[in-house]
């Protein structure tokens, strides 16, 4: 049925929320993004203390040393919401499952010389439970962390990284012939191989980190600085004299969300750094001390893999995350 | 590096192997930090787990299938907002009064679907299992979801509607808000697994029908096909969070006897928090439909009786039994909207949408469906009502109401065995009076005092002085609400002149 009504006589009363309007400082017509993510999050007339954390409020501001005057400064510059978010990943998707069909129905990667497939598995594999933690650890961000702008992009970068994790298990489900065989080694690799021991210490110990904001700078920032670069950029030109070319397109997924994603860990941080010197302080020295354990955790991979060029690549990988971090102020 | 055996010799996976090898799989025995460091929640309530292998997963969807289905979903639901939003989709439904429903639905319920979105990255985060949180955090981004579709399509509401304007903000303040606010900061705070059973169990297994159906049938009968879309759209997930409730529990039933009192403990508070909130639609269902759909009676019969009736059956194997006080839920039955609509009726100044009294036809209808209590006890109140206000003295009650310091409604509800008598609880606790609306309010208190004394009594709040002043209007835009503009009737209300206003056009211009 369709109402014929002059349009003048329907003009709107108000062009969005009354809390999206004082964010915006005036009553004009708001994104998608900005009416779905302001203020979302209860802020106060708490009823009752966790049980599971009686010395603070359900939410609670005090969870890390970072200050901010108002918390919904943290914007997303993707500008996700579910919408958004759900059709983005969609898209990327799509090409990722191309590559995989393309792979499967194959029925293995062909082309990739065997002694390189040894390495591969070694260095790509165990990095699902690398993922895994990552995962855990942006949920337990989406869980204390504070205000709704933070924590909604958290809560999708905690399903990215579930979603990373079965696109790098796919593959080894791919190289083994489906038998889950190399993932069963993978995770061995992971849980006893000196290379990887490094790297899973760090991680356990972000698990139990109490300040939100720390784990994810030493996360989100500094060691997916080191290991997006060094797995996906330089282990991936280093087998492609190996025939590891043919692996090249199923780990793209990986590369184009970690440039996606650092914009939004960029803006993250960046804000949070110039709103105070005190944040900038902790931010900075987190940063650096995180970086100093990340690249002792990932040695011994990138020695397994590159050989006597992994120092090398280690010193560009740490020189690129610092210039990163002192454009975000931070005194790296 | 593990060598690998050769590849032709290994056998397929199973769709079920592969999903495990897809997701618990990537979980892993910390050593560097101990596992109880790591997991520090699960152990604190009491539930024992001796293997979190034996989950079965509910459903199984991975990441790649899960971005493609919803992406789907999204684009067809924005089409749809989006359409509605040009077509001014607003001027189909049956009347104004409608819009009153949506905003008891925005203020109460879409922070619930945010509440429950971080809720379930709690429980995500923390449960041992990596099968069972991984379902927990597909759930923790489906609720977020919800609540921003829900927003997107109330969005076009709000820009012709009053008393939409301010959702989050009035369900942090407004009294009769802090009935669902506490209900569910209450299972936000307490352990996962009572999180789960309060959530997952009680509130999406057992009682959503009541709460989701009213209100998506609602629409459709009521002409808001944007509110049906998102209720639609959201039914898929629904259906997923609905397998979750029932896993968890049959999960926690089947790993220790010593559970199954745990358990049933939580089913007996979480049914009677659940129903004790529902009460707040069963007025939207009797008194705020223009066109409705069925009465919270019957409702209650098809949703809970029948189709509990036979869930408790198959759950008694474990030795579980139905739920305390189910029986005061089916006395209550044929007197509880009217109970609400009444206490909204009286204290409209300070409601954020508006009130009526039912027309002589509406009267008709619930005279129909409430054969041995509408004529005999509501009918006579609304009469005097309505004459009062013909004389110019609408009745408003000046006093603030007692609340339950359980459930925090006013004290409406009356006795089980007489309707026309209050229902008064009380118990004391070091040294202080507490008051409770019926026995299931008073029976959850007194199991854990030290959590409900905490509760933020919107009512003894203004009293301390701490909501904006001591006079209603000093209160009301401490609220952020309007007065004179979202409270009070509808007759008389911007609201009813705008709309009347587009009546006559479409009058005056027949298509
Ligand atoms: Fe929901
Ligand atoms: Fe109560």
């Amino acid at each position: 049925m369709t109402i014929d009504i002059k349009t003048a006589t329907i003009q709107p009363r108000r062009q969005t929320y009354a809390n999206v309007a004082r964010r915006l400082g005036a009553d004009r017509p708001a994104s998608r993004y900005e009416e779905s993510m302001f203020d979302l999050q209860a802020t106060g007339a708490f009823h009752y203390r966790p049980t599971w954390a009686p010395e603070y409020d359900l939410f609670d501001a005090s969870r890390t040393a970072i200050a901010l005057e108002d918390w919904h400064v943290l914007r997303d510059p993707r500008q996700f919401y579910y919408g958004t978010y759900t059709i983005a990943r969609a898209r990327m998707m799509e090409a990722t499952e191309k590559a995989f069909a393309y792979a499967e129905k194959r029925g293995r990667v062909s082309g990739v010389a065997e002694d390189w497939m040894t390495v591969l598995r070694h260095y790509l594999l165990p990095l699902r439970h690398y993922e895994w933690g990552a995962n855990m650890n942006n949920c337990n961000i989406t869980d204390i962390g504070f205000g709704s702008t933070i924590t909604e992009a958290t809560m999708f970068a905690t399903m990215d990284r579930l979603g990373i994790a079965q696109v790098i298990s796919r593959i080894g489900l791919l190289t083994d012939g489906g038998s889950g065989t190399s993932l069963t080694a993978a995770k061995q690799d992971w849980i006893e191989h000196p290379d990887w021991q490094g790297l899973r210490h760090a991680i356990e110990d972000l698990l139990v980190a109490p300040d939100w904001f720390e784990v994810f700078v030493a996360q989100n920032l500094v060691l997916d600085g080191f290991v997006y670069p060094l797995a996906y950029r330089a282990f991936d030109e280093a087998g492609q004299g190996h025939g590891g070319g043919a692996i090249s397109p199923l780990t793209e997924f990986m590369l184009d969300w970690f440039d996606e994603t650092s914009r939004w860990v960029d803006a993250v941080i960046g804000t949070a750094a110039r709103e105070n010197e005190a944040n900038a302080g902790h931010l900075s020295r987190w940063t650096n001390d995180w970086a100093k354990r990340a690249r002792e955790a990932v040695t011994p991979i990138a020695r397994a893999v590159l050989g006597p060029a992994a120092d090398a690549t280690l010193d560009g990988i740490a020189a690129d995350l610092a210039v990163r971090g002192r454009k975000l102020g931070l005194a790296v | 590096m593990n060598a690998m055996p050769p590849l032709q010799k290994q056998r397929k996976l199973s769709l079920k192997e592969r999903y495990a090898h897809l997701t618990r799989d990537l979980g892993w025995e910390t050593t560097y930090q101990p596992m109880d460091k790591v997991f520090p929640y699960v152990a604190y309530e009491g539930i024992k787990i001796h293997d979190w292998d034996a989950w079965e997963d509910p459903f199984r969807l991975t990441m790649d299938a899960y971005w493609k289905y919803q992406a789907e979903k999204e684009r067809k639901l924005y089409a749809v907002i989006e359409s509605f939003a040009q077509n001014n989709g607003h001027l189909n439904i049956t009347d104004a009064r409608y819009v009153n429903a949506l905003k008891l639905f925005l203020t109460g319920v879409s922070p619930l679907e945010y509440s429950a979105h971080r809720g379930y990255a709690h429980v995500g985060r923390h449960f041992v299992g990596a099968g069972p949180r991984i379902a927990c955090q597909m759930q923790a981004i489906d609720e977020l979801r919800h609540a921003q579709t829900q927003i997107h399509t109330m969005s076009h509401y709000n820009k012709f509607f009053d008393g939409l304007h301010d959702a989050r903000h009035m369900h942090d303040r407004v009294w009769y808000l802090s009935v669902p606010k506490s209900f569910f900061e209450d299972a936000c705070t307490a352990g996962p697994f009572e999180f789960l059973t309060a959530i997952s169990f009680s509130f999406e297994y057992v009682l959503t029908n009541l709460l989701f159906v009213p209100f998506m049938s609602g629409a459709a009968y009521n002409g808001d096909m944007a509110t049906v879309t998102f209720g639609f759209s959201a039914q898929s997930d629904e259906a997923r969070h609905m397998t979750l409730g029932l896993e968890i529990i049959k999960f926690m039933l089947e790993q220790d006897e010593g559970n199954v009192p745990i358990v049933q403990r939580w089913i007996d508070k979480w049914f009677w928090r659940g129903y004790r909130l529902l009460s707040l639609v069963s007025m939207m269902m009797d008194y705020m439909l223009p066109k409705r759909i069925m009465s919270w009676a019957e409702s209650w019969e098809m949703y809970f009786e029948q189709a509990g009736d036979a869930l408790f059956e198959d759950l008694s194997r474990y030795g579980i039994r139905k739920p305390k006080y189910h029986e005061v839920a089916a006395k209550e039955k044929h007197r509880l909207s009217h109970e609400v609509w009444s206490i909204f009726y009286n204290y409209t100044q300070a409601a954020a949408f508006h009130t009526w009294l039912p027309s002589e036809e509406e009267m008709t209808w619930l005279s129909a469906k409430y054969p041995d209590t509408f004529d005999k006890y509501y009918r006579p109140r609304f009469k005097a009502w309505s004459e009062m206000a013909a004389e110019g003295k609408r009745f408003y009650n000046q006093t603030l109401p007692q609340l339950c310091t359980t459930c925090q409604i006013p004290m409406g509800f009356t006795e089980p065995d007489d309707p026309t008598t209050i229902c008064f609880r009380s118990a004391e606790y070091k040294g202080e009076r507490y008051h409770f609306c019926s026995d299931g309010c008073k029976d959850i208190f007194c199991h854990e005092p030290e959590k409900y004394v905490q509760s933020w009594l919107p009512v003894h709040q203004i009293y301390m002085g701490n909501c904006g002043g001591a006079e209603v209007k000093d209160v009301l835009a401490w609220y952020h609400l309007n007065f004179g503009v979202d409270n009070f009737d509808y007759e008389g209300s911007p609201d009813q002149k705008l709309w009347d206003e587009w009546q006559a056009q479409k009058a005056a211009n027949p298509v």
